[in-house]
């Protein structure tokens, strides 16, 4: 069986350019990743800010291409930087980001924001990408009445909604969720790791999940992957992830993740009235 | 006497739909070396009170209370000069967004030595010896140079510990860390919330921390409101919050951590209970 998703060693620098005063030098932003994803599987990726997890989602998003290293969508090899993309490998990967204030066009209605992928990527009529948006629109638990609004006019949950539906448009494989509810409060952050959850079961979905959020991961991921300076320090199953790390910076990272158990925080307490 | 004592505040805006309650008849009281955190969800009025309470909040906002005093004396009654010198002074405010909450013009020591300047008349040289003992106490590595950085020069960590130290700067009887890290990395907000829990024992400082993670709540306070569309709807101990939560609002708070699921699926709260049920048994 073919993996959804398969990396081979991936490698990404970013080269910036010396001038009068500076050298030019390079960034390794990933050095060497792999792994594979297989269909209706969720991987987490999880680091704290300038691990390339970002770039790793951009890569795979095929919105930037590796410096070296293979990837692999659905068995076939992808290199953007020397074949292009085409629009069929374009409509396999579709990316969901952090922060829905920032990724809807604010001038565009929610009608116009969910049809613009079928515009762009096939031939479908007028009437039919009317249809499926409103179709897509009660899926993600919206109703018909919102096609006609504007980005402003929703909460951040509905936002992000709307760029889960615009996301699901084309009927890609795989979905790249970057911190996809780091941005919204608690009882909206459950209604959409639920809804993600609907979603993946109703149409096999492949999720590439990249996070912060220990608990949203332990949550959700079926795998973990955790990055440190570019380089996978630990992959595995969730399982033995969370119940058996061996990176020191995993434990670090597990030991830094605020608990809400009672039994901590009686720990806690104790802790201070001894002091 | 409580440090902080606020009873029954209602804060308005001026909207062109006629005016928003934002905050509906919130009474609260903190004491001397005593953390208390807010929790509640966007829009549920933490934030705005605590602006309320420094007098930080625009003029279309209409704030009334029955009692807003500052170690017996009414911050509402007083002259805004008089005012002006507990702000800032005894009271200190840090808030969510460390880079955007300094001053990208100036270096950050011009700007923690603007506060000792204005609040603690202290010369030149005192200021300066100041600045770098408290950029210590913060853990700063290599203060003296430090100072003559800009904002820009350093991580969101770096910032947030600058801006710690500029709200530690004239000893404040009372802290109020308003989502203190949530743009923070996890390791990160470890080290921050540990530095705030050091110095707040070190000063004996009262600490409000404003704050929707309700991890952030376990690892810091003594005692907790739940706030919810304005109104409190919950006081507690930290213990018995998690523990035995009294009201529907906390109960589907708690259950909707990820790291409390059961099954698979989240419960959310729209489908445990409805807004009335929620804000019913409201603590007034």
């Amino acid at each position: 069986m073919t993996h959804v998703l398969e990396a081979r060693n991936l490698v990404r620098d970013y080269h910036i350019p010396g001038n009068l005063f500076r050298q030019a030098r390079s960034v390794h932003a990933l050095k060497g990743v792999s792994f594979t994803v297989d269909e209706g599987k969720t991987l987490a990726i999880v680091g704290e800010s300038g691990c390339g997890k970002s770039t790793l989602g951009r890569i795979i998003t095929l919105i930037d291409p590796a410096t070296a290293g293979e990837l692999l969508i659905d068995g076939r090899k992808v290199d953007i930087a020397r074949e292009g993309l085409t629009a069929e490998m374009r409509r396999k990967v579709q990316i969901i980001f952090q922060n829905p204030y920032g990724s809807l066009n604010p001038r565009q209605k929610i009608g116009d924001i969910l049809a613009e992928p079928l515009i762009i990527n096939t031939k479908t009529p007028a009437g039919e990408r009317r249809e499926r948006a409103m179709a897509m629109l009660k899926k993600v638990g919206l109703e018909e009445k919102h096609y006609n609004r504007y980005p402003h006019m929703f909460s951040g949950g509905q936002r992000q909604r709307i760029a889960i539906a615009r996301a699901l448009m084309l009927n890609p494989k795989l979905l790249v969720l970057d911190e996809p509810v780091s941005a919204l409060d608690l009882s909206v952050q459950a209604q959409v790791l639920n809804l993600l959850a609907d979603l993946q079961d109703e149409f096999k979905l492949t999720y590439v999940f990249i996070s912060h959020d220990l608990s949203v991961v332990r949550y959700i991921a079926d795998d973990v992957m955790v990055m440190y300076y570019g380089e996978a320090v630990e992959y595995g199953s969730r399982d033995a992830v969370f119940s058996d790390p061996r990176h020191d910076y995993t434990k670090t990272l597990f030991a830094a993740t605020p608990r809400a158990d009672v039994a901590s925080i009686k720990a806690r307490l104790a802790r201070k009235n001894a002091a | 006497m409580a440090l902080l004592e606020i009873e029954n505040l209602v804060v308005e805006f001026q909207t062109a739909s006629g005016p928003f309650r934002a905050v509906d008849g919130v009474s609260l009281k903190v004491h001397e070396s005593e953390v208390l955190a807010i929790v509640g969800e966007s829009g549920s009025g933490k934030s705005v009170s605590m602006l309320a309470a420094m007098g930080l909040l625009p003029w279309t906002a209409r704030v009334t209370a029955d009692k807003l005093a500052f170690k017996g004396r009414d911050l509402l009654k007083m002259p805004a000069s008089d005012r002006r010198k507990i702000i800032g002074k005894d009271i200190a405010m840090i808030f969510q967004e460390p880079i955007a909450s300094l001053n990208p013009c100036f270096t950050v020591g011009f700007q923690i030595e603007e506060v000792l300047r204005i609040h603690m008349g202290l010369d030149r040289a005192a200021r300066r010896k100041r600045a770098i003992e408290l950029f210590e106490s913060v853990g700063i590595p290599d203060p003296a140079e430090r100072l003559g950085h800009f904002p820009h020069q350093m991580s969101g960590g770096q910032c947030q510990r600058v801006m710690i130290a500029i709200a530690l700067a004239c000893n404040p009887k009372l802290l109020i860390a308003d989502e203190p890290t949530t743009a923070l990395d996890v390791t990160i907000q470890k080290q921050i919330l540990d530095l705030l829990m050091k110095l707040q024992q070190e000063y004996r400082m009262g600490l409000i921390m404003i704050t929707h993670n309700m991890g952030v709540v376990a690892e810091t306070a003594d005692r907790v409101i739940v706030q919810y569309k304005g109104r409190k709807i919950e006081e507690a101990d930290v213990l018995s919050l998690f523990e035995s939560p009294k009201s529907n609002y906390t109960r589907a708070l708690l259950s909707a951590l990820p790291e409390n699921a059961t099954g698979d699926r989240l419960p959310t709260i729209s489908e445990l209970f409805n807004e009335q049920q929620m804000l019913d048994g409201a603590a007034r």
